[in-house]
């Protein structure tokens, strides 16, 4: 087991070497994360600090444009804000908001998987009838609706503050249903094997004994499934916040950055609107390619 | 044949009920819909008479089937932001939605299948790896991205096409139309290329990897043994092989075609069902939504019905009488 | 048998190999054998022995990236390992015909067995629809349908997985090759319908004269239906002559213990013999002969040089017991 394990390993660190496109996303991504995490230190400007914000600034383009200045690399907002130091901040919020929707999801798709595929019959018929409709309607929907209803339930004042966790919440739960197919799935090959009866002989409970083996079993798949919905978290969260129903402006994500800058595409001003998309495009296909190329080389009959 | 339909209206009837069950739950216990309605001034007399007007008194059963059944007659209540009957905002808004989704699942279709299928038979060719690439970029654009890209250059750099709106219509009867303007044909560009975008490129690597699998199994390889020409195996074979999958992908793009209208219209600022949507979550107008969302929901379990018998018609597995069905792997 | 001198396949030296990343894995190495035609070949071996590989070698169907990296193959004295796909193709199913193993998989689910039979036909050979669907019925009444005129428009899930082989079998007899390889045609089915399996293809190829290069990793099924059996291991040859020689006298040490696993009637041996031990991946193949770790009677030869097959009182053994010198 521990052979084949090592042999597994250099075989995907091999094809990981492989491929420039897929070390160019690993170090696009580690950037972004680190970019992300060290934010409020790196960003030459806190662009929600009034006190740092000079609306003398405002407008400017990037520097390699004339009238562009050196010290706000892409160019300023129409509040002065260094556009740079935004899209870090907001990558910030991109990447939590994503990071934690999709933990959550996992949580609760490989809770529900197990005991689907443990409890079987009534319990697991409902729970995947509900995955089925579920999944015929789009997650964004799914996301948007939550979101919607939150804000209608919970007060204004108190909306702002936890809005984020809402948004996790909404985008997480909209994801569910992938996880639970996979470990339920496993799950019930698992069941039908001898260890799990010798188990119950033995007195130990099959539900313990049966995580302990369907787990690792799963790992490669979810890991998959999780990049890709990682990717698909991001734009979630990017596409709900660009609608207005996302995270409050007053901290914005890279979609709200998007929002905003979209009401001054007409006047000229494209880099504040350009820059955190491109930002935001990036980001998204750095992680789906290391997602594509990790569901290929843990899935060799594919190659 | 008849069961299996039977079958399925059922389900899609308990879907629908699931669906207004959430959207009456909406109606009836967010926000307070009679302080909503009555504004500053009213009495208490006022007050409860409008509470018995709306069976807001009654027992939660009761308005449950009391707003299934006016959901089933169109009748979803007044909207509170426009003090307009839901049912007449929807009806006019319908046509610029569908005709805007239309556009789009015809170009993904159009475009997305056959890419998918040549990437899926040549797949070694350098034109499948550049398509394979450019779907990696298209899956990672997200659809309001790629509209206010399009505006960017389409609307505002050169100057070719309308950035929002739908152009001039004509009316047919009810239904408004954008097909029989050069005005409106225009404004229908841009959205439905962002719209179809997204679609496309999912609709293309699905239907590479479906191609793929079905290239693999046994039947195929049989098929080669036998002798038979690349274009029967490839043409005949594999493609037929591949509807299934690709219908069912197929159904659950059109709805996310209808899902994702609400972000391309918010984009362009279309009239349609998806911007009166948004407008309505911003303004807490809840009659407006849960009609939308008993609308789509009510499209969706249409599609999915459709996608359940198109099925029927190509898999012969599901047209014999399925007596040992337990049995029965594919 | 080979006793008029004509061949209807030759293989020569062949060798077929898998580009890796770790290096070229050898899956066949140096193998050599020919089918007369009429002739039931019996190929055995275990898995990753190389024998399903050569099938698929012949018929010009290895999956990629395995490919003929040497020798050749000839089909009535022509080559047809070099052959263009497209000239290649007209020979697959006309001149070679294939029998799978999974009857459940081998037919597509979408199209009647009849569609599948006259699209068959009518590739190959010169004839309109109604010809093609009247010889198409014939050919399932042959291979034991009841009821062809009628069953000819079910589709393949509506038949049994004897019935499904039986179909398969239809298939690729419908050009009437010379030649059919048969890759475990019975491994998937149940033991109570694979005697009836191989009786059918015996009694077939009999009719029609057709050769057959039989695979499978059933001794008994060998003895049962082939004139003469080829015995692989690690990818090559160990053994290969009449089946009766092979089966009563086995001279290689492999072939022995082969032997030695299968029960016999009317003998008082108490126990079954087993080898010890397990086939060497491909990528550790020992040097020498590959079979030398478990063999019981290897000497200092066996461990440095690899036997080529020699001629045995009539068979062919790759084993240094018989060579020159011992």
């Amino acid at each position: 087991m521990d052979a084949l394990n090592r042999a597994l390993d250099s075989d995907i660190f091999h094809s990981f070497r492989r491929s420039p496109a897929v070390v160019v996303s690993a170090i696009v991504t580690v950037l972004f994360f680190a970019g992300a995490i060290l934010a409020p230190w790196i960003a030459p400007q806190n662009p929600f600090d009034l006190a740092q914000v000079d609306l003398m600034d405002a407008s400017l383009p990037p520097f390699w444009l004339p009238d562009g200045q050196p010290h706000f690399p892409l160019g300023t907002d129409t509040q002065g804000r260094d556009v740079f130091s935004t899209i870090l901040f907001g990558s910030r919020i991109s990447l939590l908001v994503g990071v934690l929707s999709v933990a959550f999801a996992m949580v609760l798709g490989i809770a529900l998987g197990l005991v689907a595929g443990y409890a079987g019959g009534a319990v697991d018929a409902v729970i995947m009838r509900i995955a089925d409709v579920q999944l015929s309607f789009p997650a964004i929907l799914i996301a948007l609706l939550i979101d919607g209803v939150a804000r209608l339930v919970i007060p204004r004042e108190l909306h702002h503050e936890i809005a984020i966790y809402v948004l996790i919440l909404a985008i997480g739960f909209s994801g569910w249903v992938q996880y639970a197919r996979t470990v339920r799935g496993s799950c019930m090959v698992e069941k039908g094997k001898e260890y799990v009866q010798a188990a119950r002989v033995i007195g130990r409970h099959p539900a313990a004994i049966m995580l302990q083996h369907v787990l690792p079993n799963v790992l490669g798949p979810v890991l998959v499934i999780a990049t890709i919905h990682l990717a698909i978290a991001i734009i979630s969260e990017a596409t709900l916040s660009f609608l207005g129903v996302g995270v409050p402006p007053t901290e914005p994500s890279l979609g709200t950055l998007i929002r905003i800058g979209n009401n001054f595409l007409f006047s000229g001003e494209w880099w504040i609107t350009v820059f955190p998309g491109a930002a935001l495009v990036v980001m998204v296909l750095a992680v789906n390619l290391l997602g594509d190329w990790l569901r290929d080389a843990l899935n060799p009959k594919l190659r | 044949m008849i069961a299996f339909v039977i079958r399925r209206l059922l389900q899609a009837v308990l879907v629908m009920m699931a669906v207004g069950f959430v959207g009456f739950s909406l109606f009836a216990y967010v926000g307070d819909p009679v302080a909503i309605m009555l504004g500053q001034d009213f009495t208490e007399e006022s007050r409860r008479q409008l509470v018995h007007e709306l069976g807001l008194d009654q027992p939660f059963f009761v308005q449950y089937v009391h707003f299934l059944l006016n959901a089933a007659q169109g009748n979803f209540g007044i909207s509170y932001r426009l003090a307009r009957p839901v049912s007449e905002l929807l009806l006019e808004r319908m046509p610029a939605t569908l005709e805007l989704s239309l556009c789009a699942a015809a170009i993904a279709l159009a475009v997305g299948v056959p890419m998918g299928v040549y990437t899926g038979l040549k797949r070694d060719t350098w034109l499948s790896r550049l398509l394979l690439t450019v779907s990696l970029v298209g899956v990672s654009l997200p659809t309001f991205l790629i509209g206010i890209l399009l505006i960017l250059v389409f609307s505002v750099v050169l100057g070719w096409l309308p950035s929002f709106g739908r152009g001039t219509t004509v009316a047919v009867g009810w239904w408004t139309t954008g097909f029989l303007t050069e005005s409106g044909v225009r404004a229908l560009i841009l959205p439905s290329i962002t719209l179809a975008l997204f679609q496309m490129t999912l609709i293309m690597r699905l239907v590479r990897s479906e191609m793929l699998e079905v290239l693999r199994t046994d039947y195929i390889k049989f098929a080669r043994a036998r002798g038979l020409s690349d274009r029967a195996i490839n043409f005949g074979h594999a493609l037929k092989n591949t509807l299934v999958p690709v219908i069912t992908i197929t159904g659950l793009q059109l709805g996310g075609i209808i899902a994702f209208a609400i972000v391309t219209e918010t984009v362009f600022q279309w009239p349609g069902m998806g911007f009166l949507f948004i407008q309505s979550v911003s303004a807490a107008d809840i009659p407006v939504m849960a009609a939308y969302l008993v609308l789509i929901a009510f499209f969706f379990v249409l599609i999915n019905l459709v996608v359940d018998l198109l099925y029927y018609a190509v898999d012969p597995r599901l047209r014999v009488d399925r007596t040992a069905a337990g049995g029965h792997g594919h | 048998m080979d006793a008029n001198g004509t061949k209807l396949l030759e293989v020569r030296n062949l060798r077929v190999e898998f580009p890796s990343r770790r290096g070229t894995l050898v899956a066949v190495d140096d193998v050599s054998f020919d089918i007369a035609p009429g002739e039931v070949l019996g190929v055995v071996g275990e898995s990753g022995a190389g024998k399903s590989m050569t099938g698929a070698a012949i018929i010009g169907l290895l999956e990629p990236p395995g490919r003929i990296a040497g020798g050749e193959i000839l089909l009535d004295g022509q080559r047809i390992d070099n052959l263009p796909y497209e000239k290649m193709r007209r020979v697959r199913g006309r001149q070679i015909g294939a029998i799978f193993q999974d009857p459940l998989t081998a037919l597509n689910p979408l199209y009647t067995i009849g569609r599948q039979l006259v699209e068959t036909i009518v590739t190959h050979l010169d004839m309109g629809e109604r010809a093609a669907r009247d010889r198409a019925i014939q050919l399932l009444q042959d291979v034991g349908i009841p009821a062809a005129e009628r069953r000819i428009d079910h589709y393949p899930h509506q038949f049994s997985g004897g019935m499904r082989q039986r179909v398969v079998i239809a298939l690729a007899l419908s050009a009437n090759p010379r030649l059919i390889v048969a890759d475990e045609p019975t491994t998937a089915l149940d033991v109570s319908i694979q005697a009836q399996i191989i009786t059918l293809i015996k009694r077939l190829c009999r009719e029609h004269g057709t050769a057959v290069m039989l695979v499978t990793h059933d001794m008994g099924v060998i003895a049962e239906t082939a004139d003469r059996v080829a015995v692989m291991y690690a990818g090559r040859i160990a053994e290969i002559g009449p089946v009766r020689d092979v089966v009563r006298r086995a001279r290689h040490p492999y072939t022995e213990g082969l032997m030695g696993s299968i029960p016999k009637i009317g003998e008082t041996v108490g126990r079954l013999t087993q080898i010890d031990g397990a086939m060497p991946r491909l990528d550790a193949i020992p040097r020498g002969c590959a079979f030398n770790p478990r063999c019981a009677r290897a000497f200092g030869r066996c461990r440095i040089d690899r036997p080529d097959p020699m001629d045995v009182d009539g068979a062919r053994v790759a084993c240094w017991l018989y060579g020159e010198g011992r």
